[in-house]
């Protein structure tokens, strides 16, 4: 069933968006990531204009996310003391992303350094947790009885404006989550996704978390900053496509609770290296599209800018 | 100026005896595309009939027919992609000052024998003369693979065609043609052209619009997007909490 998106100005088959949206809301509410990093590109390809794609993109997180988080709140796996702390970053940073978004823009580089962003990024991660997950896999493997304590006194520790975060069982400073916060705000705006897929890391692996309350945490901190995102593309730029939102969130929010379901059946470890896996793999895929001869040398953006 | 005056004066009369003598009269299936949510294309039949006030000499070349439809027209920037450390990045751009967002040509031959290159300099009538392009930067040695790459990829995505041989000539007399404008439409009048040539040379134009229009719920949002942005932009947000919400709930009522 073809279906016309009035924003977009495309016709596209509307199961084919319902689908897309399906299966990336099970990643989403399995993972704790908005799923934007891989629906992006996927919406590109499939013919929508870049411009629409990341705005309604932002739009569609914040139902998937919603549902998500709603799932894992019954559950309480949602910091939510820290998801305030990440959210101020997160908006600070959101703001920032944005004006470097535009200078980029001015440049007439930004194609690029999206890519480039996303490769290093995704690469960078998904390299690093398919490592450590791996050799948490092969550990618990050997041994079954010593079990893994994660709480190590680090640099974090040290730092002043320790705040007690119950949920996660840790007594830390505030200013690394805001840190956190930030950076994941500038990132998210620049690539034009929620930003869960560095923000999970990021909490496992610096503020030190519990994977089961990293993922609510950041599903709530990621809605605010995706309905903020939404808010400023459709203010300036008109770029928000309902009907496309529409469609993907009637696939993403069930996905994401059938998601959120999956996830709680899985190990820390295995739910790890599936993410990892998938990180890798969009990574690969954007990295070999830098590297290989392109079928046409040539692209169109319409006015100056695109 | 004035011995150029009157020199037209003198011209004008000559090539209005040879051309006068036949006109178009010509109509479209449809004046007006409406874009619904199930738009998915249409088609466009163009007809129409010569009328002549005398008959054709004996010798004259044979009549052709040439039918234009051109979408609105817009600037377009075309990039151009070069390795640079290994990785393919876009170096050089063109602007082109104005491409038409769709452009069809329909013709009753082959294009190079109904229509001579300079009278298809001077109606623009085939594709590479709709796209206007002013100047590149000095920069860029090889401007025209940038207009050539445009007329490529909107070929390919069904936005320029040229249909050689599709105008069906009935005796001189009568003429059809179907137009088929793809789904991936803009807003806009589209400018509908039907040429008469003999020889290479236009003898009579016809001109009609076809005006292309979102309706109805496409109407609204578009409207609403455009005039009402914060309002859209919440109502959006609305849509996503609460399909959010009620995913949710129905789940728990599911369990």
């Amino acid at each position: 069933m073809q279906i016309y998106l009035p924003i977009a100005e495309v016709s596209v088959n509307a199961f084919l968006l319902l689908g897309l949206g399906g299966i990336v809301g099970v990643l989403s509410g399995m993972f704790g990531v908005g799923g934007g990093f891989l629906m992006t590109p996927l919406l590109f390809f499939i013919g929508i204009p870049p411009a629409v794609a990341v705005a309604t993109e932002a739009n569609q997180i914040v139902a998937s996310s919603f549902s998500g988080v709603l799932a894992h709140l019954k559950r309480q796996t949602v910091d939510l003391r820290m998801g305030g702390v990440l959210l101020v970053g997160g908006l600070v940073g959101a703001g920032v992303g944005v004006q470097v978004f535009t200078l980029l823009r001015e440049m007439g580089q930004v194609d690029l350094l999206v890519k480039l962003c996303y490769v290093v990024f995704l690469g960078l991660i998904g390299g690093l947790m398919f490592i450590e997950s791996l050799r948490a896999i092969r550990r618990s493997r050997g041994q079954t009885t010593t079990k893994v304590i994660r709480k190590q006194r680090t640099w974090v520790h040290a730092l002043p404006f320790k705040m007690k975060f119950r949920t996660s069982g840790l007594y830390i400073s505030v200013i690394p989550p805001l840190v956190v916060g930030v950076l994941v705000g500038v990132l998210a705006a620049i690539m034009g996704v929620g930003g869960g897929f560095i923000m999970v890391p990021a909490m496992i692996y610096i503020l030190g978390m519990p994977t089961k309350v990293v993922v609510g945490t950041s599903l709530f901190q990621i809605i605010f900053v995706t309905a903020f995102t939404t808010l400023l593309h459709a203010t300036t730029n008109y770029t928000v496509d309902m009907v496309l939102a529409v469609l993907l969130l009637i696939g993403g929010v069930i996905g994401a609770q059938i998601g959120a379901r999956i996830g709680v059946k899985l190990k820390a470890e295995q739910l790890r290296i599936l993410l990892a896996i998938m990180v890798l793999a969009v990574c690969g895929k954007l990295a070999l599209d830098l590297l290989l001869t392109p079928a046409e040398f040539y692209s169109i953006g319409t006015g100056g800018h695109g | 100026m004035r011995t150029l005056f009157a020199l037209l004066c003198l011209l004008l009369p000559a090539q209005a005896q040879a051309f006068a003598a036949e006109d178009v009269v010509a109509d479209l299936s449809q004046n007006r595309v409406s874009i619904n949510t199930s738009f998915d294309g249409s088609e466009i039949l163009v007809f129409g009939a010569v009328k002549r006030s005398r008959p054709v000499p004996i010798g004259t070349p044979p009549l052709e027919v040439i039918i234009t439809v051109s979408g609105p027209s817009e600037p377009v920037t075309v990039r151009k992609k070069d390795r640079r450390l290994g990785i393919w990045v876009n170096t050089e751009s063109v602007e082109i000052d104005a491409a038409p967002s769709f452009y069809a040509v329909a013709t009753s031959g082959a294009f190079g024998d109904v229509l001579t290159e300079t009278e298809d300099q001077r109606h623009k009538v085939s594709v590479a003369q709709a796209i206007r392009s002013v100047g590149a930067p000095a920069s860029i040695s090889d401007a025209q693979s940038f207009t050539e790459a445009l007329m490529r990829i909107r070929a390919n995505n069904d936005l320029y065609v040229t249909a050689e041989g599709a105008v069906e000539l009935v005796q001189e007399t009568l003429f059809n043609t179907e137009i088929r404008l793809p789904a991936n439409l803009v807003e806009g009048s589209y400018e509908t052209r039907i040429f008469l040539t003999r020889g290479g040379e236009v003898t009579a134009i016809y001109n009609d619009v076809i005006e292309v229009s979102k309706v109805g719920l496409e109407r609204f949002i578009y409207n609403l997007a455009h005039e009402q942005p914060l309002a859209y932009g919440l109502l959006s947000l609305f849509i996503a909490i609460s399909a959010g919400w009620m995913a949710s709930a129905i789940f728990r009522f599911i369990r």
